[in-house]
């Protein structure tokens, strides 16, 4: 009894630093590896404030300078209004904002794609932001009818790694397909880019033309092609789980909350740190403006660990 | 010997000799397993710590605000109806009303709401009455218990903290009234009714004395310019409510009427009446505004919304420098 037990624990033992070198050597690691784990970081939440205090000044400066964010806005001059008020409100804050356009339009400055397709239209845009990119890292896709609060972007983006494959946004499902909504802006960070345009490559896995035989949407065949680059659509959130990127307006929250939450209207709606909303006219775009970079109340100061100047050359802000 | 009976036997006898061997063979999965599962739940705890949600950030300092609702108490009036104390009212409570240091619904019934109920009866030519009545009901019951006295519609939006500081600079012990101010038929102007005005201590006294004097009657419905006509008479003079920019403050219609710069036209009448320059776009309304009119529930929240929740993290407001200069001569 006793040599068969003394046999199985030298097993026992041997087992065990089998494992511990084979983990060491870097080429295998412990644990069960499942299909779950692409999903590990599947809700995206920017930094609270005990965490950001536990950056440095120096770390905190460093990463403020490093987040530049890369505004690719598509246009056709079908929606001038909508172009010329996004020229004229949110993104100027953009570190640069660059409007992709089907075709030229006398009135506005944008890069001319000629190219009617969207998917084409988008794939080119992306494209020349990639190589146009100068240090900037975080690229931010929306059509001007979505108003963005770039500050905020920044926030949640802040101390996350932009040569990690980023694709944020309204994540929504189709079938097995995990996309991230293009009306309420497409988050993606320098190395998702990077692979996406590698993709292009790929006409079988991702084609410039779609051949179904149905209309496949710019947003699922960006989600397609960044899937097969190994890149997943994660949900932006805040802290509660408030929703950051909407297809909605803030009138429309607004009007759901007050049937959902009659008591609690304006706390149960919407995020403070809210990224986008869409549906706007550009009209209630300029009132937006006004709403969220200067309507305030005496004597309510914060104190934030990040600061953002307010653009050169600029009067509603 | 049957196949079966001697494949056993085979067995048995393999067994007895290498159970050992199978032991052995057995306490090296065993190990690997064991091993292998403890390494992983300590390094996953790791990367959970990364990615669980911490509370939310509340790092807004009010102390200023704070400090401001002790010095100047406002009490504001809301001059409302039966009929809309559901649609509307509710909602003005919900939003803004409870910053003020005292709130009063001011209808012509009792209602579970809380409201006072005033000697008067409904209809838009009884506005001037109700007002009357309103003021001569503050003066008998809150004369000492607040500082400024607002009338407000149960559609206009009011941001408190913003009529305090405005409201800082002046004595509540001189005859002064402030307001979104017009021009038409007062030399001195008066102060329109929907974008909300308030009296100073000194300036409620005079009004409710006019009216028991006789030397203020209900000449006019019109319960702006009718107030407007006694403050002159009783000498107490229209502020300028405007910010140190000379931004309005106070507005008579929605934000988006304000800003609108492409289409001035369509408020060339409103454009008239208005005492001081007209600004539209960005530079109509200052930062820190203190009221807008024709404001429905949805807007109502949506204003809230803005005020008091929604902002751009680390944003340094652009006013910021130039403001706290001025503060400083304050």
């Amino acid at each position: 009894m006793l040599s068969e037990g003394s046999s199985f624990l030298k097993g026992m033992v041997l087992g065990g630093v089998f494992c511990l070198i084979l983990s060491l050597l870097g080429t295998f690691s412990p644990g069960i590896t499942s299909q779950t784990e692409q999903h590990l970081h599947h809700h995206l939440k920017p930094l609270s404030k005990e965490e950001l205090q536990k950056l440095s000044e120096n770390q905190m400066s460093e990463v403020t300078q490093q987040v530049q964010v890369y505004c690719v806005i598509m246009v056709t001059p079908k929606i001038l209004v909508y172009w010329a008020t996004a020229n004229d409100t949110w993104s100027k804050h953009c570190d640069r904002s660059v409007f992709y356009s089907s075709e030229s339009a006398k009135a506005l400055e944008a890069v001319d794609l000629q190219e009617q397709d969207e998917w084409a239209r988008l794939r080119k845009a992306l494209l020349h932001a990639y190589e146009n990119a100068g240090g900037l890292r975080w690229f931010f896709i929306a059509r001007p009818t979505t108003f963005a609060i770039i500050e905020n972007l920044k926030y949640l983006v802040l101390v996350k790694d932009p040569s990690e494959p980023f694709y944020i946004g309204h994540v929504q499902k189709s079938g097995e397909l995990e996309y991230v909504e293009y009306e309420s802006g497409i988050v993606l960070s320098y190395e998702a880019l990077k692979r996406l345009v590698g993709m292009f490559k790929d006409e079988s896995k991702c084609p410039e033309r779609a051949h179904a035989l149905w209309k496949v949407s710019e947003e699922k065949q960006l989600a397609t092609c960044l899937k097969y680059s190994g890149v997943f659509a994660e949900n932006g959130e805040d802290a509660q789980g408030k929703e950051l990127f909407n297809k909605k307006t803030v009138g429309m929250l607004i009007s759901d909350s007050m049937v959902q939450n009659p008591n609690d209207v304006v706390e149960a709606c919407c995020s403070d740190m809210a990224i986008t909303f869409s549906g706007m006219n550009p009209s209630q775009m300029q009132v937006m403006m006004y709403g969220v970079y200067r309507l305030r109340p005496y004597g309510h100061n914060f104190h934030d660990s990040l600061t953002f100047l307010p653009p050169k050359g600029s009067d509603n802000d | 010997m049957s196949v079966k009976t001697w494949s056993l036997r085979f067995l048995g006898k393999t067994m007895k000799h290498s159970f050992p061997n199978f032991l052995f063979l057995g306490g090296i999965a065993a190990g690997f397993f064991m091993l292998n599962t403890s390494i992983s739940f300590l390094t996953t705890n790791k990367v959970n710590e990364i990615l669980s949600p911490i509370t939310p950030i509340t790092n807004v300092d009010i102390s200023v605000a704070t400090n401001l609702t002790q010095r100047v108490r406002l009490l504001c009036w809301i001059l409302t109806a039966p009929q809309f104390l559901e649609s509307r009212a509710k909602h003005v409570n919900a939003a803004w009303a409870k910053r003020c240091n005292i709130v009063l619904y001011m209808s012509s019934e009792n209602s579970d709401f809380p409201t006072v109920k005033l000697n008067v009866s409904e209809g838009r030519d009884q506005l001037y009455w109700k007002t009357i009545r309103a003021f001569q009901y503050l003066h008998q019951h809150h004369l000492d218990d607040a500082d400024w006295f607002l009338k407000a519609d149960d559609d206009t939006f009011v941001v408190p903290e913003n009529l305090r500081y405005l409201l800082s600079k002046y004595n509540t012990e001189d005859p002064v009234y402030l307001g979104r101010r017009f021009k038409p038929f007062i030399a001195q102007g008066y102060m329109s009714g929907g974008a909300g005005y308030v009296l100073s201590r000194e300036a409620l006294r005079r009004f409710v004395a006019g009216h028991a004097s006789g030397l203020c009657t209900h000449f006019s419905e019109i319960e702006d310019m009718a107030l407007g006509r006694c403050m002159r008479t009783m000498n107490v003079s229209p502020g300028d409510s405007r910010d140190f920019l000379k931004r309005q403050t106070f507005h008579a219609f929605p934000p988006d009427k304000h800003m609108d710069k492409l289409s001035p036209n369509k408020w060339n009448n409103y454009f008239l009446y208005e005492y001081y320059k007209h600004v539209a776009g960005p530079s109509c309304c200052s930062d820190f505004a203190v009221s807008f009119h024709y404001i429905h529930p949805v807007e109502m929240y949506t204003l809230q919304y803005f005020t008091y929740h929604l902002r751009p993290y680390g944003y340094k407001h652009r006013l910021g420098a130039e403001f706290a200069a001025h503060n400083k001569t304050v």
